[in-house]
């Protein structure tokens, strides 16, 4: 099946299919939403400190899956998904980084 | 290696019915490689990214007795930021959806308000510094705007940037048309483009609305 399409370069362009603007408008409709609902918490004082600094970081965290599989085409690709392995990782040092680095400065005191 | 090279080359003038049903950007293996190693860029950036902000994180209530963040944030100048940012990501990706549907008009068009949505954020952020830096926040004032400073400002740094590679590309586009080249390049300038703005996601989160209300 696959050659008999070989030669047709010559002549119109090859079908391809047309894809609408629909998996667009949805990802940024839901992170504008995230966005909406971020500041809605934050500025209109509906929760404490600690549980209002993690729901804002959850809130993040979905922001990323909006970007990537809305707009980055994250699950596509040729051959293996090295990138998402990549990704992955670099995702788990990036929050390890900040995190321990929180967590091992809390012990000490404070400089200006 | 050369033999390889021939081979490529050979797929690459009588592309099979399987390649031409990838989108545009993935039908040449040359151009696929080249975005599965800008992903591999992003990996890496988003380390430097988070570096620094470890570094505010730690940092940010060593205020030596100078401006905090409540004092300092101004909330419509970065919640027009945000929004702005937002929906230069949602252009980009109409110019990434024009480009595998073969519309070179709507590229140009898409990547021009991208561009323009860029810039204006720019415009903002700079304007935010200049006001910050006359109510004596500079950058040598205290270590949580040492920190400040060096995140907001190496994110600004890098969509100033991608506002000059994007223009290229337009220009690029424009000249050359959309080819699998061209179609990789308005593809990896829109990865680099989504991934700024997930980054100003955090940034927005845990500097300014943790900045104001924590």
């Amino acid at each position: 099946m696959a050659h008999g399409h070989v030669e047709l370069h010559d002549g119109p362009a090859p079908a391809h299919e047309h894809h609408g603007p629909g998996l667009y408008i949805v990802g940024y409709i839901a992170s504008l939403v995230l966005t909406a609902i971020a500041f809605w918490l934050a500025l209109g004082h509906h929760m404490a400190g600690g549980p209002l600094a993690l729901t804002l970081l959850i809130l993040g965290a979905l922001q990323i899956v909006v970007q990537l599989f809305f707009f980055m085409h994250v699950t596509e690709g040729d051959g293996p998904p090295f990138h998402s392995m990549a990704l992955v990782l670099g995702l788990i040092f990036t929050f390890a980084i900040a995190l321990m680095s929180i967590w091992i400065m809390s012990f000490h005191y404070q400089v200006q | 290696m050369a033999v390889a090279e021939k081979a490529l080359g050979h797929a690459h003038g009588h592309l099979s019915g399987a390649d031409l049903a990838k989108p545009l950007e993935y039908q040449d293996p040359h151009q696929s490689v080249r975005i599965l190693g800008f992903w591999l860029f992003l990996a890496t950036d988003m380390l430097l990214f988070g570096c620094l902000f470890a570094t505010y994180l730690v940092l940010h209530t060593h205020t030596d007795g100078g401006p905090t963040a409540k004092e300092l944030f101004d909330i419509p100048g970065f919640t027009a930021e945000t929004f702005i940012l937002l929906t230069s990501s949602f252009t980009g990706g109409l110019a990434t959806l024009a480009m595998r549907n073969r519309n070179k008009k709507q590229v140009l068009a898409w990547l021009a308000v991208t561009i323009l949505l860029g810039l204006s954020f720019v415009g903002l952020e700079a304007q935010e510094f200049y006001k910050d830096v006359l109510e004596g926040a500079t950058m040598q004032r205290s270590a949580f705007l040492s920190a400040f400073f060096t995140l907001v400002g190496t994110h600004g740094s890098h969509v100033s940037l991608g506002i000059v590679w994007m223009f290229s590309i337009l220009l690029q586009v424009a000249k050359r048309g959309l080819t699998q080249v061209t179609a990789r390049k308005i593809f990896i300038v829109n990865l680099y483009w989504h991934f700024l703005d997930v980054v100003w996601v955090f940034i927005f989160t845990v500097v300014y609305l943790f900045g104001v209300v924590l």
